[in-house]
């Protein structure tokens, strides 16, 4: 297959690399998410430990 | 083996345990993804019948396959935590529900898409289709559920609850779409995949369905871990293990 | 605590019962509700889609069964809601009686109140949308054996959701999808007889749901109950 070839996936270019675009989306965002909200929570956990005494 | 469990079952392990084994499950992840991803698009030949376009079968099975997976784990993960009263089996009996989730919806997206070039519809009543669209109301309903109890023991048990009666559920839903799909299709319909598929179309098919497994597990493991900082946070070892880095 | 003996449990289910229908009886304009929704539904759609008779007879089945899944739907608040805000409810599983039993009872009230109607009305609605005559004892055996499975399996819905403030819309979204095959088999049998065709595996399969209903869903429903009232 050639790089055109390949692009074009024989026509059906819009179906095939939507559906692999909206997989590698919603891959993506459901790793970003925990991770994002990791830190965010850890922000939240400290100043709620200082605020209470405990650190 | 048992104590192994009991540890497991240990949030302060589990958070040990599970950082450790984090980095692995993702690399394994990407390894394999891209492994499936060169063998799926680049490697394997067109199909005969449906030309390029049958490539989506590598994301709309594995994730028809993960959807269903999923929610088998999230019931089964439920009713450990009901019975056995483990906090860490309702914590990842409720990282499961957005993932299996998405899986369900991406299923159905690539499937309509699949569809449009092959069936020439937008969406068609297909049993397998019809089928993934009410295990989406079901993980929905189950996450609306949780979300609705405030306590969050109780919310377990309740989508717990939901989750089992689902699980009795989901064959006979399924037995019911098939049979209604019989009855009302026409006499010419093309399946979406052949019985006996060829071994290079075989290989991406199993890598996907294979990364896309690990995946799962690497993102349950992460909301898991958030999970269990934000519910242990009194303790003295989410104190520390706060502090450090 | 003394072992529940057998007379002692059927005289609790009896007394339930008669508890339950004299309070619905009570209140016998709120019985009503489901009901006038049920025909104004059905009505909705000749107006909607025109008059012809030939669309009607077709979507008949159809329409009258999503109609009673919804009417069903509407009444299912009433089999605990009013138990769980007055304590009744609390009792009723501190009680040495089996909690499934005495849901089940519960069920069978609500039923008796809520789904007998319906089947009753059902042949209105049949003449309504044109259904020919053929098919109306199967619109009435598919009722018949489809309505409890729906309060059956509206109960479990409804003991997740009891105690929720705003649980009636979460109710649709849960119970629904569940209903699903009891939709698909009952709409077919009323079809199939329509025009002749036997309809003996559709009626055999809504028993069997009949059958797992009864025996599963008091079950979950109890848990449920449990799990809410805690």
């Amino acid at each position: 297959m050639t790089l055109s070839e390949f692009l074009n996936m024989g026509g059906y270019a819009f179906y095939v690399w939507t559906s692999y675009a909206l997989a590698g989306v919603i891959l993506i965002a459901n790793v970003l998410m925990p991770m994002l909200n990791a830190r965010k929570q850890r922000r939240e956990l400290i100043g709620k430990l200082r605020r209470e005494g405990s650190v | 083996m048992w104590t192994f469990f009991h540890k497991l079952a240990s949030p302060k392990y589990f958070y040990d345990i599970s950082g450790r084994l984090l980095p692995w499950f993702a690399t394994a992840t990407v390894l394999l993804l891209l492994a499936g991803l060169y063998q799926g698009l680049w490697v394997a030949p067109a199909d005969y019948q449906q030309g390029e376009s049958y490539r989506i079968m590598f994301i709309h099975v594995p994730a028809a396959w993960m959807s269903m997976f999923v929610y088998m784990l999230m019931a089964g993960a439920g009713a450990i935590g009901l019975i056995w009263k483990i906090k860490l089996a309702d914590i990842v009996a409720a990282s499961c529900a957005p993932l299996g989730a998405s899986f369900t919806f991406l299923a159905l997206v690539t499937g309509s898409l699949w569809g449009k070039p092959m069936w020439g519809a937008w969406w068609v009543w297909d049993a397998r289709l019809t089928s993934e669209l009410i295990l989406l109301f079901l993980y929905l309903g189950y996450i609306a559920l949780q979300s609705a109890i405030d306590d969050t023991r109780t919310a377990a048990r309740a989508s717990t609850v939901l989750a089992l009666v689902g699980v009795v559920n989901i064959p006979i839903i399924h037995y019911s779409v098939v049979w209604w799909n019989t009855l009302h299709q026409g006499a010419t319909v093309t399946k979406m995949g052949t019985p006996s598929i060829a071994t290079s179309m075989l290989i991406p098919l199993l890598l996907m369905a294979l990364a896309f497994k690990l995946y799962f597990v690497t993102v349950v493991l992460l909301r898991a871990r958030n999970e269990v900082l934000k519910r242990e946070s009194g303790s003295s070892w989410v104190k520390e293990t706060l502090d450090i880095k | 605590m003394p072992t529940p003996t057998l007379p002692n449990l059927a005289l609790a289910c009896t007394a339930l019962l008669r508890r339950d229908l004299t309070l619905a009886m009570r209140h016998r304009g709120e019985m009503a509700n489901p009901l006038l929704f049920f025909v104004l539904v059905v009505s909705l759609f000749p107006l909607g889609l025109g008059p012809d008779s030939q669309t009607l007879q077709t979507i008949a089945p159809g329409v009258i069964w999503v109609a009673a899944l919804l009417a069903a739907l509407l009444s299912l608040e009433g089999i605990f809601r009013s138990d769980f805000e007055d304590g009744s409810l609390e009792q009723l599983l501190l009680s040495p009686h089996p909690a499934a039993l005495l849901v089940l009872t519960k069920v069978i009230a609500h039923w008796l109140v809520s789904g007998l109607p319906l089947i009753l009305v059902a042949p209105l609605l049949g003449v309504l949308l044109n259904l020919p005559t053929a098919a109306m004892g199967a619109l009435l055996a598919s009722l018949a054996l489809g309505t409890p499975v729906l309060s059956l399996i509206g109960a479990i819905g409804v003991a997740l959701t009891v105690g929720l403030r705003r649980g009636g819309v979460l109710l649709s979204l849960l119970v629904l999808p569940l209903y699903v095959p009891v939709l698909i088999f009952a709409a077919s049998a009323v079809a199939d007889a329509g025009i002749g065709l036997a309809i003996t595996a559709q009626l055999y399969f809504l028993g069997a749901l009949l059958a797992l209903a009864l025996t599963l869903a008091p079950l979950a429903a109890a848990a449920a109950l449990r799990i809410s009232v805690s």
